[in-house]
Order: structure tokens, then sequence, then C-alpha cells
């Protein structure tokens, strides 16, 4: 491949779910806190007091546009953060009650290589399985609780399939039992309501670059009263509850992200699960052997998910690649490992076919041409790589003799 | 994560297909490890004057398999059973450390074939 036809290659970004660009505005509001406004909001003087008054109000913004006190909300470098945060010490923070999590078998990495962790020193995890669509069974849940049960952690939307999960009733059990309850929101928020009363969640995690906002920032929500250990120690930021000198241009970005993700949430997910349920009803109509992962209804509006049977999935996405396309085998943070993804090994796809599995996710820019081209792309790369693998051929020539 | 040849050899795979007329198959890796290798060579006065494959696997197993093909045609049997998977990374000029197993698939499935060649010519004396 030349360079002139590099240049000419149409770029089609399917992998929202993984990163978002940056807003325009989001940036414009973040700009002068990289310039003039620098100061430290530790800091007791002018500059410090800017960055802290600025701090203060992204703080008040994101609390009211989740339903939580300002007081509430703690800054984190992001998901990853939050999630490890409430993972590794909220059960320390608890010990005396017990030593066992319980968390649903499809969530982040994030949360699943803290609980791996917490096992190794000695904590009991139970994940919970999800059904065929990738929904947890509340009842499953309470099946699972012990009297040492000190945490229950589900997130709201699943990362790879979208499937939406009951938190709400979850909380409801975790309460009546007197356990934490935690979800990780950052798939969820932008396209469902995130609102931590009506979810009656304990603690909740948020991140800004999965919703048009910068990089490197996140929160957790704590509710008030709640029990929780520090995770990063170092100066008096948050409260003393997380050190470190505080990201003023990401804070203040984050929250511009989300006024601007809540506001017009209505409006993107309906011209989002349009778009998306066009694109489905097209991919399943020109290939076969194909499987649609994850729930039809109860899911995120800009996430499909497939399973490709007979090819494999890197090469399908690095095939795609070639016509400019992004996509993902679901979450880019497992990309490279080379055991298939446990949310769709989760949702009971075998392992051989689990390989074969890619998610696209759309976004705001999205358009019905880019998606036009995108599964013209699909249907040809699935072909070729259908050629070219021997499961296929087995499989035909299976076929021939009957 | 590739580097230039590898994609190369990704977006334009050589002898790509199966061999009707083959008379060696060899076949390396299983459906459940995430790749299968299936190489094709006809073998005429111990060379091997045609190659092909079938490969259910990442870009890097397609591309080790395109390499392998290409670099196994026109040799003796006796030269191409020499061909290890270092040298077929280092036609590739090198593969991403977790995908050096794509290359030993690749070494194991020709060596695989030219067995199958082997006892086929062995039966039919």
């Amino acid at each position: 491949m030349n360079k002139s036809n590099q240049q000419k290659l149409q770029r089609v970004y399917l992998d929202h779910s993984a990163t978002t660009p940056l807003d325009p505005t989001v940036l414009a509001t973040m700009l002068p806190y990289f310039g003039d406004t620098f100061g430290n909001a530790d800091s007791v003087h002018y500059f410090g007091r800017q960055a802290a008054a600025a701090v203060d109000t992204a703080r008040r913004t994101i609390a009211s546009l989740i339903g939580a006190k300002h007081s509430e909300i703690f800054f984190t470098s992001g998901g990853t953060e939050a999630n490890n945060w409430v993972i590794k010490r909220v059960p320390y923070a608890k010990q005396d009650k017990g030593n066992h999590i319980i968390v649903a078998a499809i969530e982040h990495p994030s949360i699943i290589s803290a609980t791996k962790q917490m096992e190794d020193d000695g904590y009991k995890v139970t994940y919970v399985p999800v059904d065929s669509k990738g929904i947890v069974d509340p009842d499953t849940i309470q099946k699972a609780i012990t009297d040492k049960t000190v945490l229950i952690s589900v997130m709201l939307a699943n990362n790879e399939i979208g499937s939406i999960q009951p938190v709400a009733e979850i909380a409801k059990i975790a309460k009546k039992h007197g356990i934490a309850m935690h979800s990780d929101a950052i798939q969820a928020i932008g396209s469902v309501e995130v609102n931590v009363g009506k979810l009656g969640v304990d603690f909740l995690t948020l991140s800004a670059h999965k919703i048009y906002g910068p990089k490197g920032i996140g929160c957790l929500y704590i509710r008030g009263g709640q029990k929780i250990g520090k995770f990063i120690v170092g100066g008096h930021q948050e409260r003393t509850y997380r050190g470190g000198t505080t990201n003023v241009p990401g804070i203040v970005g984050f929250a511009k992200a989300l006024e601007i993700a809540v506001r017009d949430m209505e409006k993107n997910s309906t011209k989002l699960a349009e778009l998306r349920d066009y694109f489905v009803s097209e991919i399943l109509k020109r290939i076969e052997h194909i499987t649609y992962n994850g729930h039809p209804t109860k899911r995120l509006p800009h996430n499909t998910n497939f399973t490709f049977d007979f090819v494999e999935g890197e090469s399908l996405i690095m095939s795609l690649d070639l016509d400019g396309i992004a996509c993902s085998s679901g979450s880019a943070c497992s990309s490279g490992s080379l055991t298939p993804s446990h949310v769709i090994l989760a949702i009971g796809v075998p392992e051989e076919k689990a390989q074969g599995s890619i998610r696209f996710s759309l976004g705001k820019s999205t358009t019905k041409t880019q998606l036009d081209y995108t599964i013209d792309k699909i249907v040809k790369r699935v072909d070729k790589l259908r050629e070219m693998s021997p499961l296929f051929k087995q499989f035909t020539d299976g076929k021939k003799l009957i | 994560m590739y580097n230039e040849t590898v994609m190369k050899e990704f977006a334009s795979p050589q002898n790509v297909g199966a061999m009707p007329d083959a008379n060696g198959v060899g076949q390396a890796g299983n459906e459940s490890c995430g790749d299968v290798m299936k190489i094709y060579i006809k073998v005429v006065d111990d060379v091997i004057v045609e190659t092909s494959f079938l490969t259910f696997g990442c870009a890097a197993a397609i591309a080790t398999s395109s390499m392998a093909t290409t670099m196994i045609k026109g040799k003796t049997i006796a030269e191409a059973l020499k061909l290890t998977n270092k040298q077929v990374v280092k036609k590739l000029d090198g593969l991403p450390a977790q995908k050096i197993h794509c290359s030993v698939m690749a070494e194991e499935a020709v060596q695989a074939a030219i067995n199958d060649y082997k006892s086929k010519v062995k039966k039919s004396n």
C-alpha cells in the first residue's frame, strides 16, 4: 500500500466504547487551565484560589448531574483507579464484618483484576454469572450473599455487549442485608439515566473520556457516611481521601463533558439506537453464520457485538483497519491477550467461537454513509477470511457430503 | 503492534487456498487455542513445487503462513525440513513477543506436511 492510497483512505471510527474524541467545547473550557489559570488548587494565594474555585464549581456540576452532594464526589485519575479503590478499600474498612465480595462475571478488568488480587490476599470473591443475553439476575446475587459479604459490585452497563444491568434492584437487596453497593457506570453515563438516589448505590464510578471528555480523569461517588479506606495517599487533596495534585483542567473538562452528555442524552440515544438497529439488521441480513451478542433491548444505544463463525477476531479487526475502519474485540484493555473475552464466554459462546467476537460502538459523529461503507467492507472481509479459514472449509465440505 | 512487513504480508497474503492435488498436508494448532494452520505442498522429485495454506488465526498467523509457504517453495524437502520459526520471524522483520507462537505453528505445519508426504511415499512403495 503506498502513501497516496493511505491518504485517500476513509477513516470510520467505531470504537467509541474504547474512547471518544474530545468535544471541542470541552477543550475550549479546559484551555485556560493549561494557560494563565495554572495554579495548584491547594495553594492559598490568588493562583491557587482561582484553580480551587474552578474545581469546586466542576464538583458541584458533576454532583448535581448524578443526584449527589458535592461532598460525595472524589476525583481520581480515571475509572480504573476508582474501581480499584472500591474493590480494595471498602472490604478493608469493613473487615470486622467479613471478607466476602460479590461481583458480576462480566465486570471490566479494572474490577476483575482487583478482585483477583483480593483473592490472593485471602478474601473470598463470588463471580455471579449472567444469562445468555448478558444480564445479571438479582436472585443469583441474593443467593450468593453470606453473613460475611461486605461489598457487591455490578456494572450499570457492560462495555463489550452493552447489556444494562438491574442495578437498582440489586442495590435494594444489598441495602436489606446492610452490604455496600457499588456500580461502575462508566459505559452507561450519557446513554442511560445515572442518578445515585434512584439507583440506591453507595459507590459509583465515572470516567470522562467515554463521554467526549479528557483522558486521565474520573471520579468515585461515595455516599455520605459510607466507610472506605484511603487508596492513594499523599497531600490533603480530596479531603485527604485521594492524594495527588488536583488535575484542574481534567476536572473542568470532565464537568463540561458530563453536562453535555446529560443534556443531549435523549437526542443522542434516539439517533444512535436508530443507526445501530439499521447497522445490525443489515449485517444479520447479509452475513451468514453470525450471532448478535447481548440483549436486544436492555442495551446501550451505541453498542453492537457480533460473533462471526469461522473467523478469528483479530484478523477481522486488522482487515477492517486496512479499510480505515476502527473496531475492537471487546475490551481494548484486554486486546493483546490470547484468551477470548470473559464477557463473551460468560454469555455461553463456546471458546472456539468466542475468538471471533467483534464490537462496533457508534458515536455522536457516526453517519449512515459511514455505516453503509462499513457494512460493505465487513461483508467482503468476512468472506475473504472465511475463504482462508480451514474451519470454514471443513464446514462447507461437511455440508457437501450431506 | 505489527511492523510494515507483517502488515504487508497480512494485507496481501500469498499462496491462499486449499490444494486439491497436494501430496502433503500438515496441520498445526487447534480451534480452542484460537489458531489452526493447514499447509499444503506438492512435491515432485523431492522438490516442493507448489505450496498453499488455509489459516484460521490472527494477522500474525496469516502473515507467517504466507511467508512460510513462500519460503519453502522451490526447496527440496530436506531443505524445507530445516526451516525454523526463527527464520520466518526474521524474514518478517520480527513479530510481537506474544505472537511468536504463530511462527512456531508455521514451522510445525510445514514439518507435518512434509512428514505426511513422506509417509504417503513410503506406503506407495
